[in-house]
C-alpha cells in the first residue's frame, strides 16, 4: 500500500535508527513510503501551548501535503508524539467548518487546502488495520522466541481515548501486545506499560523526568523482561539515551535494551540488526539478544 | 440480573493487618452502578465497608473510587462498564488477545463480571474506600488561593463580565472535587509535591476571570513553583479521569500560554525558555533541532543560550549520555551544530504562517467544549480518526478566546458592555 510518509523531526535527528528502521522494513511489508519533505514539525503540544492556530495551521499544512500525494491511502507516522499532536489538531479542524476556512486561508499563499477527514495513522495502527496481523505473521522469518518483550506505549497514543478512536471494536491500546505476539515474543505486563517516560519535563525538571524514566525501566526488568519496544522517539530518548542518568537518579543499575518498533518488526523479518540501527543505542541491544536463528534472551555480553 | 464479583480493597491503617481484597458476589442489573453494589454489599452483607458517598447522582464528586484500575465516581459507573474494563492497565477488556499463557499478562484469566473497587490513588487510605482527601487534593486546591481576588475600586453595583468571558471559565467551574485525576496523575505519582491537574484548573477558573485582580500574580506563582504547572507532562490520563469534561491538562496548557505569551513570565524552571525556544526552532529550520533545544532552554533562547553558564552546567550533567550517543553514532558533530532543515521555500511558507498568526493582535482558539461540533455528515475516507463529541454545546463555530491578549472586561464604571453580555454576580 501506498502511504503518505511523516517521519517527525526526532526520527530524523537524535534516532535516526528510527527512520532507517522504517526504511529497512516497508519493502518487507509492501508499504510505499511516500516521504512529506516538505512538512514542518507538528509541534509537539509544545507550539499549541504556545498558540493554538499557529500549531493547527503547521499540522493543516502537512495533512493538505499528504491529500496531495497521489494514490496515497492514507498518512502514517512513526511517532506516538507526532499522532497525538495532529489528532488534536485534526480534532478541531474536522469538528468546525468555520475554523477550517480560516485556517485554510492560511494556506491559501501556497495554494494548499486541508479537506476534512484524513486519515492519519500511526505505524502501529497501520499494521493491524491495514496489513493485519494474519499477514504479518506469515511474513516472519526469525520468530522472536523466548524473547521477552515489555511493550511501553507512552501517553500520546493511547490518551485520550475518546480523540485517538481507541475502543472494543478498535483495541489501540492493545495493538503492541498483539504484534509482540504476532512475532512470536513474549509478551511482558508490568507497571510502565501506560506510563510517562518523562521525556516533556526533561528540563524543566530533570530529576522527576528521570525519575520516571528510570523507574518504568527498572520495573520492566524486576518483571524480567528482555527489552522494551516503544513507538515514539521520544521515549525512546528518555528510556535508552537517558538511560544512564535515569539508572544514577533511581540509584539502581539498569541497562536493558529498548527498541523501536520497526527495529522489532525487522528482526523478525529477518534484518540484520546493524541494517536496523541497533549498534546505535546507548544501551546496546545486541550484548543480550542472539540474533542468530531466531531472536532469542540470553546470549553472553 | 446478571450476577458481578466485587472485589473490595479492604484496608483499616489502624488494625495493624495488611490490605486484603474482599469478595462479594452481587445481583444488580447491567445499568446499576457500581456504587449500588457497594452499598448493596453494605447495607446487607458487611456493614464495615468504608465508602464516602452522598449525592449518587455525579454532583457532589464524593465517591471517586478506581474501578479496574481507572478512577472515576463509582455512582455514575455502570456495573456493566466498569466490569469490561480491564484490570491493572489499559482501556480494553483483556480478552486474551495478545496476552500470554504463562499468567504474565493480567486480565487474560479474569471473567467479565469481576470488578476490582480499590480507593483513588496519589491520596493516604483513611480507611477502605476512603482517601485523606484533606492532606492532598484540598491542601493542592488551596495551595492556588481559590477565591477571586477583586479589583479595586470595588463598584457599586454588580460587576458585569462579557458573556465569552464567562463561557471561557465554564469548563473549569463544571469541577466537581472528585479528585480522580488527582488519583492518576503520573507526574504527582513521581513528585507528591506537584500542584497537580485538580489545583492548577482551578487556577484557570481565576486566572481566566476578567473579575480578578491578580493574573500575572497568579501565574508567576505557579510558573515559579518548582512543582508547578510547568511538571505536567502531558500525560492526559487528567483528561480521561475527569467525569465532568473538565481537561485539567487543556486548561494547563492555557495557563502555560497565558503566562509565556502574554504575560511574559520567565520562570526559573525553563518552562518560559523551553516552549519559547521550541517554537523559535521550528520557525528558524522548520524541523526541531534537538540539540539546541536542551542548551536554550537552560541558558536563553538564542545561538549564544549555550555559553549560559546554566547551559554548560546540565550539558555537562548529561555526559553519560551524550558521549555514548556521539560515539554510537547516533549523534553526528554535524547534527548536532546544524541540525536539520526543510528547504528554503517551504521554510519561507512556513516563517509566513509564523508571521501571520502572530502577528495577529488577538489569538483564534477553537475550544470544543464550549463550540461543540459541526452537524455534517461524516467524511467519506474511510477509517477516518473519529472525533470525540465534547460537552454541553453553547455557541458555534470560531471562537476568540475571549481572556487572552486583551481582557474584555471593562466593568461597569469604565464601559459598557457589550450586547451579548450576561451579567455575572461577583
Amino acid at each position: 500500500m501506498k502511504v503518505a510518509y511523516w517521519p517527525g523531526c526526532v526520527s530524523r535527528g537524535f534516532t535516526p535508527e528510527l527512520h532507517g528502521s522504517m526504511a529497512k522494513v516497508a519493502p518487507l511489508l509492501d508499504i510505499e513510503l511516500v516521504q512529506l519533505d516538505r512538512a514542518a514539525c507538528c509541534g509537539a503540544g509544545v507550539i499549541a501551548e504556545h498558540n493554538q492556530e499557529l500549531a493547527d495551521t503547521l499540522n493543516a499544512r502537512t495533512f493538505a501535503l499528504a491529500q496531495q500525494v497521489q494514490g496515497a491511502e492514507l498518512m502514517m507516522n512513526i511517532c506516538s508524539t507526532c499522532q497525538g499532536a495532529q489528532s488534536e489538531c485534526q480534532e478541531r479542524l474536522d469538528a468546525s467548518g468555520d475554523y477550517r476556512s480560516q485556517i485554510n486561508a492560511n494556506l491559501a499563499d501556497e495554494g494548499l487546502s486541508y479537506e476534512r477527514g484524513l486519515t492519519n495513522k500511526n505505524l502501529l495502527w497501520l499494521l493491524v488495520e491495514e496489513i493485519g496481523l494474519d499477514t504479518l505473521r506469515a511474513k516472519v522469518k526469525r520468530p522472536l522466541s523466548g524473547l521477552r518483550v515489555g511493550p511501553f506505549y507512552g501517553c500520546y497514543i493511547v490518551r485520550p481515548v475518546d480523540r485517538l478512536g481507541i475502543d472494543s471494536e478498535r483495541p489501540r491500546d492493545r495493538y503492541m501486545h498483539m504484534v509482540i505476539e504476532a512475532l512470536g515474543g513474549t509478551v511482558i505486563d508490568y507497571a510502565g506499560v501506560y506510563k510517562c517516560c518523562g521525556f516533556p519535563i526533561i528540563t524543566m525538571n530533570m530529576d522527576a523526568s528521570l525519575k520516571m524514566a528510570g523507574r518504568h525501566v527498572g520495573d520492566a526488568i524486576d518483571a524480567h523482561a528482555d527489552c522494551l519496544v516503544v513507538p515514539c522517539p521520544l521515549c525512546h530518548l528518555n528510556l535508552d539515551l537517558q538511560q544512564p542518568l535515569a539508572a544514577k537518579q533511581v540509584g539502581r543499575e539498569l541497562g536493558l535494551p529498548i527498541l523501536h518498533l520497526p527495529q522489532l518488526l525487522g528482526l523478525a523479518l529477518g534484518l540484520d540488526p546493524k541494517d536496523l540501527g541497533m549498534s546505535k543505542h546507548v544501551v546496546k541491544p545486541t550484548s543480550v539478544i542472539d540474533w542468530s536463528a531466531s531472536v532469542v534472551a540470553g546470549a553472553p555480553a | 440480573m446478571p450476577e458481578y464479583l466485587l472485589k473490595i480493597r479492604r484496608y483499616d491503617p489502624h488494625s495493624g493487618r495488611a490490605a486484603y481484597w474482599d469478595e462479594h458476589a452481587v445481583e444488580l442489573g447491567e445499568r446499576n452502578s457500581v456504587l449500588d453494589a457497594i452499598l448493596k454489599i453494605r447495607d446487607e452483607v458487611d456493614g464495615s465497608v468504608g465508602i464516602r458517598c452522598s449525592c449518587q447522582q455525579a454532583i457532589c464528586g464524593s465517591c471517586g473510587v478506581r474501578m479496574n484500575g481507572k478512577p472515576g465516581l463509582a455512582c455514575n459507573t455502570h456495573l456493566e462498564d466498569a466490569a469490561a474494563r480491564p484490570h491493572g492497565t489499559g482501556w480494553n477488556p483483556g480478552d486474551g488477545v495478545g496476552l500470554t499463557a504463562d499468567g504474565s499478562g493480567r486480565g487474560d484469566t479474569t471473567p467479565s463480571n469481576v470488578i476490582e473497587v480499590e480507593p483513588m490513588g496519589n491520596m493516604p487510605v483513611i480507611r477502605d474506600l476512603i482517601v485523606d482527601m484533606d492532606a492532598v487534593h484540598w491542601k493542592k486546591i488551596q495551595r492556588v488561593t481559590p477565591y477571586l481576588i477583586n479589583k479595586e475600586p470595588i463598584p457599586e453595583r454588580e460587576y458585569i463580565v462579557p458573556h465569552e468571558n464567562m463561557v471561557d471559565v465554564t469548563q473549569t467551574m463544571a469541577c466537581i472535587q472528585c479528585g480522580a485525576c488527582v488519583s492518576d496523575c503520573l507526574s504527582m505519582e513521581i513528585d507528591p509535591g506537584f500542584i497537580g491537574p485538580a489545583a492548577l484548573a482551578k487556577a484557570y477558573r481565576f486566572v481566566g476571570d476578567p473579575r480578578d485582580a491578580e493574573h500575572r500574580e497568579r501565574l508567576q506563582d505557579i510558573a515559579e513553583d518548582p512543582h508547578g504547572m510547568y511538571d505536567c507532562t502531558h500525560c492526559f490520563n487528567c483528561i480521561d479521569a475527569c467525569p465532568k469534561g473538565v481537561a485539567p491538562m487543556s486548561q494547563i496548557m492555557r495557563l502555560r500560554r497565558r503566562a509565556g505569551s502574554d504575560e511574559k513570565i520567565v520562570d526559573r524552571n525553563n518552562g518560559e525558555r523551553h516552549e519559547d525556544s521550541f517554537v523559535t526552532l521550528v520557525r528558524d529550520y522548520g524541523l526541531l533541532h534537538e540539540a539546541e533545544l536542551l542548551p536554550r532552554s537552560f541558558g536563553g533562547n538564542s545561538w549564544f543560550g549555550k555559553f549560559h553558564p546554566d547551559a554548560g552546567k546540565v550539558l555537562l550533567k548529561s555526559l553519560p549520555s551524550i558521549i555514548p550517543a556521539v560515539l554510537k553514532g547516533k549523534v553526528s558533530i554535524k547534527g548536532a551544530m546544524f541540525g536539520h532543515k526543510i528547504d528554503q521555500s517551504d521554510l519561507g511558507a512556513v516563517q509566513k504562517i509564523y508571521s501571520k498568526v502572530e502577528g495577529r493582535p488577538q489569538r483564534v482558539e477553537l475550544n470544543l467544549y464550549v463550540s461543540g461540533v459541526d452537524d455534517e455528515p461524516p467524511p467519506s475516507e474511510p477509517g477516518a480518526s473519529s472525533t470525540s463529541t465534547a460537552g454541553d454545546a453553547q455557541t458555534s463555530g470560531v471562537a476568540a478566546a475571549p481572556a487572552d491578549k486583551s481582557p474584555t472586561f471593562g466593568g461597569p464604571e469604565e464601559g459598557t458592555p457589550s450586547e451579548s453580555s450576561e451579567s455575572e454576580s461577583a
